[in-house]
């Protein structure tokens, strides 16, 4: 008896997100749209630098310089100009982001075995992209100076190649391209199981109030706590349908790698979504309107956005925000997704994670739950 | 055998309702120390104006608001200890249209059939039952959005029915409906409560006079208090010989004259003629005075008429007006 009430609720959740184009538009599609946007636009790979050269020397020498910038693909030479001015121009307008300066004596400094100075120009008012162009524009520059060097000892009449006394070679693990694709994405399954779970949540709970049916269904024999599980379990299901897409998508079109286990990835998900469902119930019974509630979750959300590592490493936050996105269920489970999806490990290595996760779901839920009232008032 | 019972009861919103706050006047007390009882085969009309009380009384009796003093008891259980076994009793109509605009007819009658428990083998055919009771079978599979507003109201009654309830709590059914369906709506309930065998509870709440005469009983609801009880024919003998109807011209200046007269409690417009309340026993004396004004008024009928329930409502409503407040004891 029991059971087929709750499970009237269920069929009834799903005729209604079946038959409401607006949910269904929120549920399915936007999490595609997300991924894209995000998967592409929230990129950090800095390529083609637009680079405009003002080549003073206009010797092979200088040439030289300028093609080992070429090479990297860090750089495209966008302009070459005649003057300090022109370079200024074009920095000041964004036409060009980087630009090199070649002394005239550039050539001669080089033959006559000194030091010959060159002048790098970046516009730092994109840091992230500055700091990338920076780094490269050092090691081709360093790179440069090497190879002139190992030229000149070779010219003196060492035959031997030159080495470098320490050679440091990286290794970088698990994303070896250093791909953003790799990082943002098995975030947004944890934005997306947050943000999508607590809104529809919030959304199907308050439009009973909204629009009058609350009052039919407090007058009959359902129990609080079926009516509670009736409201979860369709959004559940939803939201893992979506993790499950986000993921499907991630690992074929962006090419992220999954590889821990396809349980474990599940399970960690499921326990996130308690959270966020815990939000949205919250949620629903503090605000009257749909607008209300979906406000309401967007607060939440803010802070999971930026003090999560969903966008900026945690490490770079000064100390106080650090301390505050302790409180941020997002940020266990991002590191908890990102270790199973890239590093492939087990989940018995992320009990860091997963026990405040438990935490966090049941405080939440509980408080969500007793809140929850089966009563017009 | 009483199937709704009301025992003392009380509910106040704002700040009255909180106990730790200290009790203020601008606390409105929606419904103040109701009791009212209703028997099996039974209509009791809830009358008063908005904002009287009737739906926060209605929604007392369901329990899905608390009662700050007094005890509601459906078909013998308590709805506030428990809920669930009085919700099985209680079939609920809201003033606002409250099913479900995605789901289909059918499917808005299923879901609550099966959440009161109706067995699986039974809900199909009680619902086409209830629908061809109601008028609706021809449109089971249409979605609950497309219906008309007395549509609606029908099917809002079929699914409060679905489950063969013994008590049925109505809140405005007729509001804004047109007055053909307001007419199949009432034969439809008077159906309910004629079943010997299964007669049914009613409690309908309404602000309309003519509606009211309907009911087997009527209770009168006024800021919260019930003013009287009685059957039609019991409420108007109150007000016997003291309603005199007035027709003449101008009427607005017959108006003002009678208003002054000293046997004359109060005057009502009704169309194109005045209802005068008089004193107990003030009738001839009042006829007697105001037949014949002075030119060039002219009063064309002066008679004594039988009082509608309206009149006994104002009279009543006057009364607890005139009487000291009660506020702030």
């Amino acid at each position: 008896m029991t059971n087929s009430r709750l499970l009237s609720i269920i069929r009834k959740e799903f005729v209604q997100i079946a038959r409401d184009p607006r949910t269904l538009v929120l549920a399915l599609i936007i999490p595609v749209v997300q991924l894209f946007l995000l998967g592409y636009a929230a990129n950090n790979d800095v390529r083609n630098i637009p680079l405009a050269i003002y080549d003073q020397d206009r010797g092979p020498t200088a040439r030289a310089l300028i093609d080992a910038y070429r090479a990297a693909d860090y750089f495209k030479l966008a302009y070459d100009v005649d003057s300090e001015a022109e370079l200024r121009t074009l920095i000041e307008n964004g036409d060009a982001r980087a630009g090199l300066i070649i002394p005239a004596d550039y050539s001669l400094q080089i033959k006559s075995g000194s030091s010959a100075q060159v002048a790098f120009i970046l516009d730092g008012s994109d840091p992230t992209a500055a700091s990338t162009a920076l780094a490269a524009a050092q090691f081709i520059g360093q790179a440069h100076a090497t190879a002139i060097m190992s030229e000149r000892l070779q010219q003196k009449g060492q035959t031997a190649a030159l080495t470098l006394p320490v050679d440091v070679r990286t290794q970088v693990w698990y994303n070896p391209d250093l791909a953003s694709a790799y990082f943002m994405v098995p975030g947004l399954t944890g934005m997306i199981l947050q943000t999508l779970t607590s809104i529809l949540t919030a959304s199907a709970v308050v439009r009973e109030r909204e629009r009058g049916t609350i009052e039919q269904l407090i007058v009959t024999p359902i129990r609080p706590w079926e009516l509670l599980l009736g409201k979860l379990l369709p959004y559940t299901i939803l939201a893992l349908v979506n993790t499950f897409e986000v993921l499907v998508i991630g690992s074929l079109w962006f090419n992220v790698p999954v590889r821990g286990d396809l349980f474990q990835i599940a399970l960690v998900s499921g326990l996130f979504l308690v959270t966020g469902l815990g939000i949205g119930l919250l949620a629903s019974t503090i605000a009257n309107t749909q607008q209300e509630a979906i406000l309401t979750v967007w607060m939440t959300l803010l802070p999971s956005i930026f003090l999560s590592g969903f966008f900026f490493p945690l490490e770079a936050m000064p100390r106080f925000l650090q301390v505050i996105s302790y409180a941020i269920p997002l940020r266990y489970y991002l590191v908890a997704i990102r270790s199973l999806m890239l590093k492939g490990v087990g989940i018995e290595s992320l009990q860091p994670q997963i026990i405040p996760l438990i935490i966090f779901g049941l405080l939440i839920m509980s408080a969500a739950a007793l809140r929850f009232k089966k009563r017009l008032d | 055998m009483d199937m709704i019972e009301a025992k003392h009861l009380s509910r106040a919103f704002g700040k009255a309702h909180r106990p730790w706050a200290k009790q203020s006047p601008d606390a409105l007390r929606a419904v103040d120390d109701v009791s009212l009882r209703v028997a099996a085969g039974e209509i009791y009309g809830l009358v008063g104006p908005d904002g009287a009380g009737k739906t926060t009384f209605i929604r007392l009796l369901c329990n899905a608001i608390r009662a700050d003093a007094g005890e509601a008891t459906i078909a013998g259980y308590s709805a506030a200890r428990q809920p669930e076994l009085a919700r099985a009793q209680i079939g609920y109509l809201s003033q606002r249209f409250s099913l479900y605009e995605e789901l289909t007819v059918l499917e808005n009658l299923r879901f609550f059939a099966e959440v009161r428990g109706l067995p699986a083998q039974e809900w199909k055919p009680r619902c086409h039952e209830i629908l061809a009771f109601v008028g609706l079978d021809e449109f089971g599979s249409r979605r609950a959005k497309l219906l008309s507003g007395g549509m609606k109201q029908k099917l809002g009654l079929a699914a409060a029915l679905v489950h063969r309830p013994r008590v049925l709590l109505l809140d405005e059914p007729t509001t804004g409906v047109d007055p053909l369906t307001r007419q199949d709506f009432w034969q439809l309930i008077i159906r309910l409560v004629s079943d010997a065998e299964h007669g049914v509870a009613v409690l309908v709440s309404t602000p309309y006079m003519d509606e009211a005469s309907r009911c087997g009983r009527i209770g009168l609801l006024h800021h919260g208090h019930l003013l009287t009880e009685g059957t039609p024919t019991q409420l108007r003998a109150t007000l016997q010989g003291r309603v005199l109807e007035l027709a003449g011209t101008p009427l607005r200046a017959l108006r003002r004259i009678a208003e002054q007269d000293v046997g004359v409690e109060d005057v009502q417009m009704f169309g194109d003629r005045l209802h005068l309340r008089v004193k107990p026993g003030a009738g001839d004396d009042v006829i007697s005075r105001l037949r014949a004004p002075a030119a060039p008024l002219q009063v064309t009928r002066l008679r004594s008429v039988p009082p509608q329930l309206e009149d006994v409502f104002i009279a009543l409503t006057a009364e607890v007006a005139a009487m000291p407040t009660t506020e702030g004891k």
